[in-house]
């Protein structure tokens, strides 16, 4: 039975401790602890509306915690000044559920666009990065179509190629599995492993769909009602996760997470309307 | 009366927070403009699409209200046989009224719908966040070449809305209506005064493209990111643009032209 | 970018249109003409009641347009209206006996100053005053006037 990783020198990427964050008179994060360290695929799960992809913005700088830390490449992210925090975005790339792809720019220009912006490049060398990116995601040769024209799994990797543009240190991949059939799903994974060891990058993968993220993450994070439930290797959580996990995991009906929601019992409800 | 009064005063809240989020909005987006001065092309691209794709509408109807004017104004004119002064009528009409406020609510129903819409359906579709997330602020790179766009076009329609209303009701009058068209534009530049109504006019389109860009890029900004939110912040454009040219325009009367 | 040159060429066909239609605005519909027309002299005339007479009302003679009212103040000695009139150059030699009346085109037109030229043979020059002067006819005056006398025939 394998020991939990060893800790390696080099501080973690992103480091979040004690995070707590209130939405609508709730707390979604309730004291969360999470490090990914460089290099690492790690996966966030959980069910829905555990706030997964608010975890995301939250180390995007999009949403600021309540209380407790967010360090993002040894910066704290809640408490960065404009000019800083978008400094720092440049440093990370973001996959989002819709791919968020321009719809008025084809998908060329959809991967130049983070370039165009962020660099003063010649436009032959822009076409040179632009097309070396789609060539990463195997996309080279759909070049000039528009979103519409896409299917979903080809707007993933559009948007991952532009996500990957500007050579990011960290990449946050929300939902990439959400919907997809399976080739287009065996080939996002394929993408999101290969080109994490290849590049060099660090990965945060927050999804629901447990196959398929067991299968390409180092370690995994599961979350709900606030709570870290369980941490540890895919193997270490199938084999010793809680009651809970492995009801999660495994996709059972009924366990700790009850198949009925709370409700007055059956007796109450139908024998007592009668009288 | 108790819960009528609870809600008066949420909606009175909420009400007030929308507005000082608009407020501090306008404040970002303006202070964001400057760079637009390194991206002509940013703003080029959207006076195209607010500007020029409203040009048609702005044209028609400025030539037919000025045409209706000739006519309802010389049938009132000639009872008194003063229809000499239908220049001066028509052109006070337009430079000081109907030339600002028409073409603001032309502008809101054409150019401003859009805008919403537009910003809305990129916020729906998270393209805002994904560009905020690639570290470029939407503010800067969507709202504000907008808004400035929005604020330079509506003048200047207003302009060619005003004087092809004068045209417009100078054609109905001399070739309809056998008003003397040395008369028509000899009284008209006797009254008309190039400070008092002219630049008055000019003044009050600004103020309302100031207000019609705002207000649309606001909406959208802020709407609900689902297909309902995006179609009640258009429709909420059109209507809070018309009441607050209209409200503005009360108010702006009142000081300029007393 | 055969796109791109195209929505130059009308974004800038546009900002011209605009511009140009404020230029005409400016120059043909409003009276900033009588601004530039400053190579005009300047005389005085002053009238005991000016009436509806409005600062840029054209000044008139034998029916022509030949300047404007610059401006109208009240003479505090005299207590009478003092007007003045900015008459364009090319009209340099009226005689300095002309008279000026205030007219009213119409009903219930806009109110003139009608010059009618005199006989003497210097002309008018920058500063000169006009001294036979006949005020503007007030409506109510003459319709009170009218019933006075009316009513003095039925006695």
């Amino acid at each position: 039975m394998p020991e939990p990783q060893p800790i390696p020198a080099a501080p973690p990427l992103v480091e979040i401790s004690d995070l707590r964050f209130r939405r609508g008179g709730r707390w979604l994060f309730d004291g969360i602890d999470l490090s990914v360290h460089r290099g690492e695929v790690v996966a966030v799960m959980g069910p829905s509306g555990t706030g997964k992809t608010t975890l995301l913005r939250l180390i995007g700088g999009q949403l600021r915690a309540h209380s407790g830390s967010v360090q993002v490449i040894g910066e704290a992210v809640g408490s960065l000044g404009r000019r800083s925090l978008y400094a720092l975005r440049r440093r990370m790339g973001v996959l989002f559920q819709s791919g968020a792809l321009f719809t008025d720019l084809d998908c060329f220009d959809n991967v130049a666009f983070p370039l165009r912006e962020h660099t003063a490049l010649p436009e032959p060398l822009i076409r040179h990065i632009v097309l070396m990116k789609l060539e990463a995601v195997g996309l080279r040769g759909a070049r000039g179509l528009y979103p519409a024209e896409l299917s979903g799994g080809m707007a993933r990797r559009v948007s991952l190629a532009r996500a990957l543009a500007l050579d990011p240190e960290l990449i946050l991949y929300d939902e990439p599995f959400a919907g997809q059939d399976p080739i287009s799903m065996g080939a996002l994974m394929k993408l999101i492993r290969q080109l994490n060891d290849a590049l060099g990058l660090t990965s945060i993968v927050v999804s629901h769909d447990v196959e398929e993220t067991l299968e390409i993450a180092d370690r995994v994070y599961v979350i709900s009602q606030g709570q870290v439930m369980g941490v540890g290797t895919p193997d270490e959580l199938r084999r010793r996760g809680s009651e809970w996990v492995q009801q999660f995991l495994g996709g059972l009906a009924d366990g700790p997470v009850p198949f009925h929601y709370p409700a007055p019992s059956l007796s109450e409800d139908f024998g007592g309307g009668a009288s | 009366m108790i819960v009528r009064l609870r809600q008066l005063g949420a909606g009175t809240l909420s009400a007030t927070t929308t507005l000082g989020r608009a407020v501090l909005f306008l404040l970002r987006v303006v202070r964001g403009s400057g760079e637009l001065i390194h991206r002509p092309g940013l703003l080029l691209r959207e006076l195209y699409s607010v500007g020029v794709l409203t040009l048609v509408i702005i044209i028609v109807s400025g030539l037919f209200v000025g045409m209706v004017l000739g006519l309802q104004g010389y049938y009132t004119l000639v009872d008194f046989g003063a229809e000499q002064s239908l220049g001066v009528l028509v052109a006070l009409s337009l430079t000081r009224e109907l030339g600002p406020v028409v073409t603001a609510l032309l502008f809101a129903g054409r150019a401003g719908s859009a805008l919403t819409a537009e910003i809305g359906l990129m916020k729906a579709t998270e393209q805002l966040a994904g560009m905020e997330m690639m570290a470029v602020d939407p503010e800067r790179r969507v709202v504000a070449p907008r808004l400035v766009a929005a604020l330079l076009a509506l003048p200047l329609l207003a302009m060619i809305f005003t004087l092809l209303g004068i045209v417009g009701a100078y054609l109905v009058g001399t070739s309809l209506l056998g008003v003397d068209g040395g008369a028509f534009w000899s009284q008209m530049q006797a009254q008309v005064s190039f400070e008092d109504d002219v630049l008055n006019g000019l003044i009050k389109s600004m103020l309302f493209g100031v207000a019609a860009g705002w207000i649309a890029v606001f909406n959208g900004y802020d709407c609900q990111p689902t297909s309902r939110g995006v179609s009640r912040a258009t429709t909420r454009t059109v209507v809070v643009t018309s009441l607050v040219v209209l409200g503005l325009d009360f108010v702006l009367t009142a000081l300029m032209f007393d | 970018m055969d796109n791109a040159r195209s929505m130059e060429l009308a974004v800038g066909a546009f900002v011209a249109a605009g511009l140009a239609a404020l230029f005409v605005l400016a120059m043909q519909v409003s009276n900033i003409t009588a601004f530039q027309q400053s190579e005009g002299y300047t005389v005085e005339a002053y009238f005991q009641n000016v009436g509806g007479l409005r600062e840029r009302a054209p000044v008139r003679m034998g029916g022509v347009q030949i300047g404007r009212v610059s401006a109208i103040t009240l003479d505090a000695q005299r207590f009478e209206a003092r007007v003045a009139l900015t008459i364009d150059q090319r009209y340099d030699d009226l005689p300095s006996d002309t008279a000026a009346s205030i007219r009213t085109s119409g009903l219930l037109g806009e109110q003139y100053v009608s010059l009618e030229p005199g006989g003497m043979p210097d002309a008018l020059a920058e500063g000169d005053e006009i001294t036979l002067t006949r005020s503007a006819l007030v409506l109510e005056d003459i319709v009170g006037q009218f019933l006075y006398n009316q009513s003095g025939e039925g006695e």
